[in-house]
C-alpha cells in the first residue's frame, strides 16, 4: 500500500459519534513520526546498517535464537555422556553425523545434525544459584548490586537499529528472569508472551477501531498536549518515552508481522516436526520472528532440576528439545535463514558428575555443555570435554574440565560473530564505563 | 471458578450500595488527629526554614529560576503516591477542599501518616532495601510476616533507630521475631546454617548507610570510588574494609530454634593471600565510636555492637542514609543518586546535612522528617513553569521532578480512579480483595523494577499495550456500573462539564484546562444514555492512558 495516499491531516476535526475521528493507525504514525524523527530510523541509517551487515560481499549474522534450558541440564545425559564411567549414570551415548562425536542417547534427532552444530562442552562459571548463574549465563556478567547488566538480546537491540513493526527483543515461555535492558533501558526489556498459539495479550483494543482511534485522538491531541505544556522540551524523547511507546504500540497492533507470533499459520507437517509443546511451538514461532526481522529470541524450556530421579527428568527434558532442536536447524536452513542466524542452546550451569542418594544430580557450574549453531561461525567442530574419570577436587575444579571457557566467552564469540565490537565500552546511567562483554572470543568457534 | 462468581455477587452488591450513596457526600472522611504542637515547635519550624533557605542560596548561586507553588491538589497526589501508593479519590479531594487553604497539606499530610494504608506501603519500599524483593530461602524466612512486622512498627512510630537495631541484631525464630528475616534472607539452602555475612556486610553498608562499599568485596579500591576512614584521615576503601564489616555477622547462626549468636570467628582468604585467615570485626570509619557504646564489649554480640554503631547519633552516615531514602520514597528521585551511594566525606547537596542532623535530634522520628519534607518550598513546588524548563532546572530541583511511577502505584491509581469513594483500610473487604488481585496481576505485566527502585527510566511498548487493551482497563472503563465510576458519573453529573471535570479529578486530581473541557464537553453534549456512557468511557480511557496519570509530577 502507498503510504503517501494517505496524508491527511493528524489533527483533523469530524463530529461523527463521540468527536473527531482521525486515524491514528499505523500510517498516520509513520508519518507523524517522519516528521519529528524520534526515535525512528531514517532511510539514510537504515542503508548503512543494512551496507554494514552485508560487508565483504558475506552477509552477517543478524539475530539470534536461545534456546535456555532453565534449571541446569545435565552435561552427562546430553552433549557430554560418559556411559559406563564411575559417574556416567544410566545413559548411554550414541553416534553423530560429526564422526568421533557421540551424544547421549536421547538426542537422537539432533545426532543427526551434529555436522551443524558448534559445541562447547567445557563451559565454566561461579555460580551456583539459579538466579544468579541465570544472569550470569543471559548477561555475561556476574550479578553486581550496583547495576543491571543486559542481556544479550538487549545487547543486539541497543547495538543495531532496525525496522521492524513489532518488539525486536521477544522471550518466549519465560519464568520471571527473561532478558531484560538493564543499564541500556527498559526499553531493551524482552517483549514476553506465552505458548504461540494465536493471538498474543493486548494487542487487540476492546472498542471498534473507529472509536479507539478517537480515543488515541483525543489523548495525544489534547491530554498529551496539555500536559506537554510549560515543562521539559524534549519531555517524550527525553525522558517518558510515552508517545513513542504509545506509537510503537499502536504500529504494532495493526503490523501484518503480529502474524509471526502465531505459529497456527504454518502448515501441519512444518509444526509436527517440532514436537507437540509448546517450547516446540516456540522454536517454530522465533523462525517466524527471525524471518520477519526480529534480532533475539529467547524460548524457554523448563525441567532440569533433577536433584531427585536426575536420569528421568533429565530423558523427559531431553525428550522435549530434540525434535524441537533438530527442526530448528532444519527449518532455518531450508528457509535460508541459517546463514543469519545463530542458535544457542544451553542452561545456566550443569549438574554433579556425583549421583546423590536421591538419584539426582545438583547445581554443577564446573563444567557443562553449550551448543551453538549457524551464522558464521563453524560448523562441525567441539571444544573441550569434561573429564570421565574427575577428581572432583574442590580447589581445583578445572583440572577436570579440557580446554575450559568461562560462559562470558561465549557471549564474546556470538557477539563478535554479530560484527558488534564486544570490547566497546558502554556509558551506564551513572557514568561508569562497562564493556559490552568482559569475555574472550573463542577462535575454534569462529570460521 | 466459583470463588471469582462469589466475587463479582459481592462486588455488584457492594456497588449497588455505593451507587444509592449520594455522589457527593464525604461523611466517611475521618479527621486526623491534630498535628499543630509538632508544626508549632521551633525545631520543625527552624529545619524548614533552613532547608529552603539552603535551596534558594543554591539557585540565587546558579542563576536558576525557580517554578512557583504547585496547586494543593497536586500536592496531595504526590503525597499519597508516595506514601499509600494510589492517587487521592474524589472523596477525598473534595473534602481536602473544604478544609482552609493554608492548612490544607498539612491536614493531608496527618491523614496520610494516620492512615494503616501509609505503614504498608512504606514498609513494602522499605523492605526492599532491607531484604531485596526474591522470596529467598523457603522456611527459614518470611518475607510478608517480616513486612507486616515492619508495616506495624512504622504505624506505632518506633525510633527508627530502634528498628534498625532490632533489624541487625535481633534473635530467636524467623516467625515469632520478624526482625531476623533481615539475616534469614542469607541463608543458604545447602549450606551451613549461617546467614552469609558478605550479603549482610554489602546490604548494611547500603540499607543502613547509603554507601555501597560492595566491589571492595573482591579488592581494594583502585579507582577512587569508594573513600572511607575518618575525616582527618581521609583514604581508599580496601579490601579489608568490606570483610572486617562482615566478620559482624560471624557469629550469627541459624537452626531450628531461631537465629541465635555463637562465638564463630571469620575467615577469608584476600586476593593475593596464600591462605585464609582469621577476620577481625572492623568498621571502616568513626571507630571511636565503638569505644563509647552503651555497652558491655565482654558480653555484647557483634551484632549488637555493629547495630549500636550503625545507629550511634555521631555516626552521620546513618542519618543521611535515611533521609536520602525517604526523600526519594516522597519525591520518586533521591537528593543523592544513587538513593544508597552517599559520599561520606561529602559533597553534600543542599538540604541534606541539615535535615539528616535535624532527624537525629528529633529522635529518628521518622513521621517528623516525612512531615518536614512535605512543608518545605521543594516538596511543594510545581512541575511546570512560565520559562523553558530544561534538564538542569529538574537537577537542582528549581521544578519538581518528573519520575514515572512504579507498577503498584499504576494499578493502585487506576483502581481508584474508578472508584469516587476511597479504597483504604476501611473499605468493604470485598473491595480490597478485588484491588490485590488485580494489582498482582497487573505488576506482573508491566514490570516490576524490583530493588531499582529509583532508577530513571521511561516507558514501554509493553506496558502501553497493558493499559490501552489490557484487563484492567477494560473493566475499569467499560460498561459496568458496580465497578467503574464512568458509568457512575454518566448517570449523576448534573451537567456535562460536572462529568467532565468529576472524571478529571478522579483521574488526574486536577480540574480540566478550558480547551480539555471545550473538547470533552464538545463530546457528551446532547448524548443521552448509554451514549453519554461511552462518551465518558472514552474519556476515562483517554485519561487513565496519559502520561500524566502514569508520571508523578
Amino acid at each position: 500500500m502507498n503510504r503517501k495516499s494517505h496524508d491527511h491531516d493528524v489533527i483533523a476535526h469530524g463530529f461523527a459519534g463521540c468527536g473527531t475521528a482521525d486515524h491514528w493507525n499505523r500510517r498516520t504514525l509513520l508519518k507523524a513520526a517522519g516528521v519529528a524523527g524520534a526515535a525512528w530510523l531514517t532511510p539514510l541509517a537504515e542503508r548503512l546498517t543494512l551496507a554494514d551487515e552485508q560487508a565483504g560481499g558475506k552477509t552477517r549474522p543478524r539475530s539470534v535464537i536461545m534456546l535456555w534450558l532453565q534449571g541446569g541440564p545435565s552435561q552427562l545425559e546430553s552433549f557430554d555422556p560418559h556411559p559406563g564411567s564411575k559417574y556416567g549414570g544410566e545413559t548411554q551415548a550414541i553416534q553423530t553425523s560429526l564422526p568421533g562425536l557421540q551424544i547421549g542417547s536421547t538426542l537422537a534427532q539432533t545426532a543427526e545434525l551434529m555436522h551443524e552444530v558448534a559445541l562447547v562442552r567445557s563451559v565454566t562459571s561461579k555460580e551456583g544459584d539459579h538466579e544468579r548463574a541465570t544472569y550470569n549465563a543471559k548477561t555475561g556478567f556476574r550479578p553486581d548490586p550496583t547495576l543491571i547488566h543486559p542481556s544479550i538480546g538487549a545487547v543486539l537491540c541497543h547495538q543495531l537499529q532496525d525496522r521492524v513493526e513489532i518488539p525486536r527483543h521477544v522471550s518466549i515461555l519465560p519464568n520471571e528472569w527473561s532478558g531484560r535492558g538493564g543499564y541500556l533501558g527498559d526499553q531493551f526489556d524482552a517483549f514476553r508472551i506465552g505458548d504461540p498459539v494465536g493471538n498474543i495479550p493486548d494487542v487487540k483494543p476492546f472498542v471498534a477501531q473507529d472509536r479507539f482511534d478517537r480515543r488515541v485522538n483525543s489523548l495525544m491531541n489534547v491530554v498529551e498536549s496539555e500536559f506537554a505544556r510549560g515543562r521539559l522540551k524534549k519531555i517524550d524523547e527525553g525522558k517518558t518515552l510515552h508517545r513513542t511507546s504509545i506509537q510503537s504500540a499502536i504500529r504494532m497492533m495493526s503490523s501484518e508481522q503480529l502474524k509471526a507470533f502465531d505459529v497456527t499459520n504454518e502448515a501441519k507437517d512444518v509444526r509436527d516436526q517440532f514436537g507437540d509443546t509448546a517450547f516446540g511451538r516456540g522454536c517454530l514461532a522465533a523462525i517466524r520472528l527471525v524471518e520477519v526481522g526480529v534480532r533475539c529470541v529467547e524460548v524457554t524450556l523448563s525441567g532440569w532440576d533433577s536433584h531427585i530421579n536426575n536420569h528421568e527428568l533429565q530423558t523427559g527434558a531431553l525428550a522435549t528439545l530434540d525434535p524441537a532442536f533438530a527442526a530448528l536447524i532444519r527449518e532455518l536452513k531450508r528457509r535460508d535463514l541459517f546463514d543469519q542466524t545463530i542458535v544457542i542452546c544451553g542452561g545456566e550451569f550443569g549438574r554433579t558428575p556425583t549421583i546423590n542418594p536421591a538419584g539426582g544430580r545438583d547445581h554443577w557450574p564446573h563444567g557443562f555443555s553449550v551448543a551453538l549453531a549457524g551464522g558464521n561461525l563453524r560448523r562441525g567442530v567441539v571444544v573441550g570435554e569434561t573429564s570421565p574419570d574427575p577428581k572432583l577436587d574442590k580447589e581445583n575444579p578445572l583440572q577436570d574440565v579440557a580446554e575450559p571457557h568461562n560462559i562470558e566467552d561465549i557471549h564474546a564469540t556470538v557477539l563478535h560473530a554479530l560484527g558488534i565490537d564486544f570490547e566497546r565500552e558502554l556509558e551506564t546511567p551513572i557514568g561508569r564505563p562497562m564493556a559490552i562483554s568482559k569475555g574472550k572470543a573463542i577462535p575454534h568457534l569462529l570460521a | 471458578m466459583w470463588a471469582r462468581n462469589l466475587l463479582f455477587i459481592g462486588v455488584a452488591v457492594l456497588g449497588l450500595s455505593v451507587l444509592s450513596a449520594n455522589l457527593l457526600s464525604s461523611s466517611r472522611i475521618v479527621e486526623p488527629p491534630s498535628a499543630a504542637a509538632i508544626i508549632e515547635s521551633d525545631h520543625f519550624q527552624q529545619t524548614v526554614a533552613a532547608v529552603d533557605q539552603e535551596f534558594r542560596e543554591h539557585l540565587r548561586v546558579l542563576e536558576t529560576e525557580s517554578a512557583p507553588p504547585a496547586d494543593y491538589a497536586t500536592i496531595a497526589r504526590r503525597l499519597s503516591l508516595a506514601l499509600t501508593g494510589t492517587i487521592p479519590s474524589f472523596e477525598e479531594l473534595r473534602a481536602l477542599k473544604e478544609m482552609p487553604e493554608q492548612q490544607r497539606t498539612q491536614w493531608w499530610v496527618s491523614r496520610l501518616l494516620n492512615d494503616r494504608r501509609s505503614a504498608d506501603y512504606l514498609a513494602e519500599r522499605f523492605a526492599r532495601s532491607y531484604v531485596g524483593t526474591q522470596n529467598g530461602p523457603f522456611i527459614v524466612y518470611r518475607r510478608r510476616r517480616f513486612v507486616t512486622w515492619l508495616g506495624n512498627q512504622l504505624q506505632e512510630n518506633r525510633r527508627y533507630d530502634e528498628l534498625v537495631r532490632e533489624l541487625i541484631s535481633d534473635t530467636g525464630l524467623w516467625t515469632d521475631s520478624p526482625a531476623v528475616n533481615f539475616l534469614t534472607v542469607t541463608l543458604d539452602e545447602n549450606g551451613d546454617g549461617r546467614p552469609d555475612p558478605i550479603r549482610l556486610a554489602a546490604r548494611t553498608s547500603r540499607a543502613f548507610l547509603g554507601m555501597r562499599i560492595d566491589c571492595l568485596q573482591c579488592h581494594d579500591d583502585k579507582l577512587g570510588n569508594v573513600w572511607l576512614g575518618d575525616e582527618d584521615a581521609q583514604r581508599d576503601g580496601e579490601q579489608a574494609d568490606f570483610h572486617r564489616l562482615a566478620a559482624f555477622y560471624s557469629e550469627a547462626q541459624s537452626s531450628l530454634l531461631g537465629l541465635k549468636d555463637d562465638d564463630s570467628d571469620y575467615k577469608y582468604q584476600y586476593l593475593n593471600a596464600e591462605e585464609e585467615e582469621v577476620v577481625p570485626p572492623q568498621v571502616p570509619f568513626n571507630g571511636g565510636l565503638l569505644e563509647t557504646l552503651p555497652l558491655d564489649e565482654e558480653t555484647a554480640t557483634r551484632r549488637e555492637l555493629l547495630a549500636r554503631w550503625v545507629t550511634h547519633p555521631n555516626n552521620k552516615p546513618f542519618a543521611r542514609a535515611t533521609v536520602n531514602r525517604v526523600w526519594a520514597l516522597m519525591f520518586g528521585r533521591p537528593l543523592v543518586e544513587p538513593v544508597d551511594d552517599i559520599p561520606l566525606h561529602g559533597d553534600y547537596p543542599p538540604g541534606l546535612e541539615t535535615l539528616a542532623d535535624a532527624f537525629v535530634k528529633a529522635d529518628y522520628d521518622l513521621k517528623w522528617l516525612i512531615r518536614v519534607i512535605a512543608s518545605t518550598e521543594v516538596f511543594q513546588r510545581d512541575s511546570r513553569a512560565n520559562f523553558e524548563v530544561t534538564d538542569k532546572h529538574e537537577l537542582r530541583w528549581a521544578v519538581f521532578p518528573l519520575t514515572r511511577l512504579r507498577p503498584e502505584q499504576v494499578a493502585g491509581s487506576m483502581i481508584q480512579a474508578a472508584s469516587l469513594k476511597t479504597i483504604d483500610s476501611q473499605s468493604h473487604i470485598i473491595v480490597q480483595l478485588t484491588r490485590f488481585g488485580q494489582q498482582n496481576e497487573f505488576i506482573q505485566r508491566y514490570g516490576d523494577m524490583g530493588e531499582d527502585e529509583f532508577d530513571d527510566r521511561g516507558g514501554t511498548v509493553t506496558q502501553r499495550l497493558l493499559l490501552m487493551n489490557g484487563q484492567l482497563t477494560r473493566e475499569r472503563t467499560t460498561d459496568n456500573p458496580f465497578m467503574n465510576a464512568a458509568a457512575r458519573i454518566a448517570t449523576l453529573a448534573p451537567t456535562d462539564e460536572k462529568a467532565v471535570e468529576t472524571a478529571y479529578l478522579a483521574v488526574l486530581s486536577r480540574r480540566p484546562s478550558s480547551d480539555e473541557l471545550g473538547h470533552f464537553v464538545g463530546h457528551i453534549q446532547g448524548k443521552k444514555g448509554a451514549e453519554r456512557q461511552r462518551c465518558l468511557e472514552d474519556l476515562y480511557w483517554v485519561l487513565l492512558n496519559s502520561t500524566e496519570f502514569s508520571w508523578n509530577h
